[in-house]
């Protein structure tokens, strides 16, 4: 697929009092960003398991967005520091699985950002379409490859 | 008490009463130079001097400091007072021939000239030391003192060069009683009343006639006992005893179940613009500085009148100052039009002076603004459409010479103008306080990029903030003018009312739990709970969800290696479905 056609499927995960109010912002100031980012809201971003982020790069996601509020800003006190604490570690183990960096991104966009919200998802939009279609399949059936070619060579503990 | 005769008249007195003091009850005047009611007597000036009498016993005493004694009887006016007294006169005008109230009282006694050598016909100090009394026990800076002696005498800081100790307080100046201490910034030291640069204030004070409530208050910065751990003149005057400098800051801490945040605005400061020259120019005035000058309890009794005393000629009004201005404020303060025009009308009324108003555009959106808008019209105010460039006093044309220029160009017209004026007000724009983020920060709720507080919904939640409990109102939510900020805390009032009186509270319903059989006991989420909700249970051997500490952010969840813990609404099931439908969808 040419990559001026491909749209990109992207799921954001919204923490529910800044960037959730912030995409809301977006809305009501009337700003135009791309549609290809399908939010969820959960109620913090600390509530954003890895899993979640692997189920849907799984179902069919091209990237994944996980916005929560700014550091020090956060509703529960410290979520997003745990959020981005498991970012980092989730972004070596993509790289490891061979997703690219640029497919998941965490953002800190607060209650009144509506303009950076809007920036955020025409910006991981751009970046995803230039990746193209995330081929998930490929990456299992490569993991798997290793992993076997890693129990050929007999390593001995 | 004690029983005295004085001129003839007797009197009965507390013991203790100086003569000086029983004279005053009977409004028996003796003349005097260098007492005062506050400070101890210590005659210097000898002008009070009088015949007292005990016991048949005679003598000359100075009446101030002199107490009276039983049975004393004190001729004021005695042949004998009266020469001793001319001559102390005499030679008082020797040493400060220009000192006014010596003149008087020689006038009074009938001198016209003295016997004694004059040294200075400008010298004015009669070297009473009620200065370095002042100076040194009231004031407590003991800056100056009496330097040299005999007839070198003369009051002065140490070595006669300006001194570190002097705090500037005028004290001196004050109490002198020949005016021969003036009080100047010379020496570029700091004059401690100068908070409000359209006329001077004291230390005590009450901070405008219409305060409520009316009680005047000590502004620690400038009063001397805060300096010097002295004066407390005002405690000594005031007859109900009511100061107290001892008095210190409270810090109480009040049980609340909800909180009105309606912490205000700061004006913006046009001092950051130099092109208007506010603070640079004279008849530059702000706002809040009008606003000070045309109330009835301000310097000038409320009439408008230039640094000068004049009546000014004409005004010019300059709207959007610091606001709609990329290099300030890009927000419309929404009430400087309004105000604006108020002052024209304030101007026109007190004065009939020519008004301009420079404007972007005129914002009347209330009910009755645009009615008064059209009323300014009528009163021959000049709307010019351009903002104000810069105000410059330098002329350019002889009609310019003396007066503020307002440049500005107007749009209408498509020329720039240069408009001479007496007096410029400026219609300050308004700004979050300067603090806002920290009380954001306090109580856990938003601030838009500006900085003023975040309401929970612009439309559907605008008393409301993203933390239960707190409500906002006025300015600080945003640039507001009265009736907006009066209807908005009524609404706040009545929200906090509404949620006092329901009596119960209502819980988050999405909070987390743990279950029992799944936990593996590994403590990682009594580690990760903000709101420290998760206990471990050591009998049971499992972690325990209070769920009525639980806010319900899930950040166990998402750390829980087990999947023990669950979030009512947002299991991993539910976000896993939900994960699913929305890539479907597209």
């Amino acid at each position: 697929m040419d990559s001026a056609n491909f749209e990109p499927r992207i799921v954001g995960f919204l923490c529910r009092w800044c960037s959730y109010t912030g995409a809301d912002l977006a809305g009501t100031s009337r700003m135009k960003y791309p549609p290809n980012l399908v939010p969820i809201r959960v109620m913090c971003s600390g509530r954003v398991d890895p899993t979640f982020v692997i189920k849907a790069l799984k179902e069919g996601a091209d990237g994944v967005l996980i916005a929560g509020c700014h550091p020090g800003d956060c509703h529960y006190t410290s979520g997003n520091f745990r959020t981005l604490g498991r970012y980092t570690l989730l972004q070596i183990m993509l790289e490891q699985l061979g997703v690219e960096k640029g497919r998941v991104k965490l953002e800190w966009v607060s209650a009144s950002e509506g303009d950076k919200w809007a920036r955020v998802v025409k910006e991981i939009t751009e970046e995803v379409r230039k990746l193209g279609a995330l081929n998930w399949d490929g990456v299992v059936e490569q993991t798997k490859q290793e992993v076997a070619e890693c129990a050929d060579e007999k390593v001995k503990i | 008490m004690v029983n005295v005769t004085l001129d003839g008249k007797k009197i009965q007195v507390e013991e203790g009463t100086t003569i000086l003091q029983a004279a005053d009850k009977l409004d028996v005047k003796i003349p005097t130079l260098c007492y005062h009611p506050l400070l101890d007597p210590y005659a210097a000036c000898r002008v009070c001097v009088v015949e007292a009498s005990v016991k048949g016993k005679t003598d000359l005493v100075t009446s101030c400091n002199t107490k009276v004694l039983e049975g004393m009887e004190v001729k004021t006016a005695s042949e004998r007072a009266l020469k001793a007294r001319k001559l102390n006169v005499e030679m008082l005008m020797a040493q400060a021939p220009a000192a006014e109230p010596v003149k008087e009282i020689a006038k009074e006694l009938g001198i016209t000239k003295t016997r004694f050598e004059i040294k200075d016909p400008n010298e004015k100090c009669i070297l009473c030391g009620l200065c370095v009394r002042t100076c040194t026990d009231v004031v407590g800076a003991e800056a100056i003192s009496f330097i040299e002696r005999g007839k070198d005498r003369t009051v002065a800081p140490p070595f006669n060069e300006p001194s570190e100790a002097c705090i500037g307080c005028t004290a001196c100046a004050y109490f002198c009683p020949t005016q021969a201490i003036v009080f100047e910034d010379k020496y570029g030291r700091e004059i401690i009343h100068d908070e409000l640069h359209l006329g001077p204030v004291t230390a005590i004070r009450v901070p405008i006639r219409q305060a409520v409530p009316m009680v005047p208050f000590i502004d620690k910065d400038a009063c001397i006992h805060f300096k010097t751990e002295q004066c407390k003149l005002c405690e000594k005057v005031c007859e109900p005893e009511a100061i107290n400098h001892a008095m210190e800051d409270e810090v109480m801490e009040i049980d609340v179940g909800s909180i009105i945040i309606a912490t205000g605005y700061d004006i913006f400061d046009a001092k950051k613009n130099a092109v208007y020259g506010y603070g640079r120019l004279d008849n530059v005035l702000s706002g809040l500085d009008f606003e000070r000058l045309c109330n009835a309890g301000g310097p000038t009794g409320g009439n408008i009148l230039l640094k000068d005393g004049r009546k000014p000629e004409s005004v010019a009004i300059l709207h959007c100052v610091g606001s709609r201005d990329r290099n300030y404020n890009e927000w419309c303060s929404r009430v400087c039009c309004m105000y604006a025009m108020k002052f024209a009308h304030l101007v026109r009324e007190k004065t009939g002076a020519k008004v301009h108003e420079f404007y972007i555009d005129i914002r009347a959106f209330g009910k009755g603004y645009e009615e008064f808008y059209n009323r300014l019209m009528e009163e021959d105010v000049i709307f010019i459409r351009g903002k104000g460039a810069e105000v410059t006093d330098v002329a350019e044309t002889p009609e310019e010479e003396g007066k503020l220029v307002v440049v500005c160009e107007d749009t209408l017209l498509g020329l720039v103008r240069r408009v001479p004026v007496d007096m410029v007000l400026l219609g300050n724009g308004l700004e979050p306080r300067r603090d806002a983020d920290e009380i954001a920060r306090k109580f856990n709720i938003g601030c838009s990029h500006e900085g003023f507080f975040l309401e929970r919904h612009p439309k559907l939640g605008p008393v409301h903030t993203a933390s239960d409990g707190i409500f906002l109102a006025g300015a600080c939510q945003g640039p507001k003018d009265i009736p907006d900020t009066v209807a908005q805390a009524g609404a706040a009032a009545s929200e906090a009312m509404a949620m006092a009186d329901r009596g119960t509270f209502e819980l988050e319903p999405i909070t987390s739990f743990i279950n029992e059989e799944l936990c593996g006991a590994c403590k990682t989420c009594v580690a990760l709970c903000p709101y420290t909700a998760i206990t471990f249970d050591e009998e049971k051997n499992v972690s325990v969800v209070e769920e009525a500490l639980c806010k319900g952010c899930g950040t166990c969840v998402a750390a829980c290696p087990a999947g023990a813990a669950t979030q009512h609404g947002f299991d991993d099931e539910e976000m896993f479905a939900e994960i699913e439908g929305a890539l479907s969808v597209v």
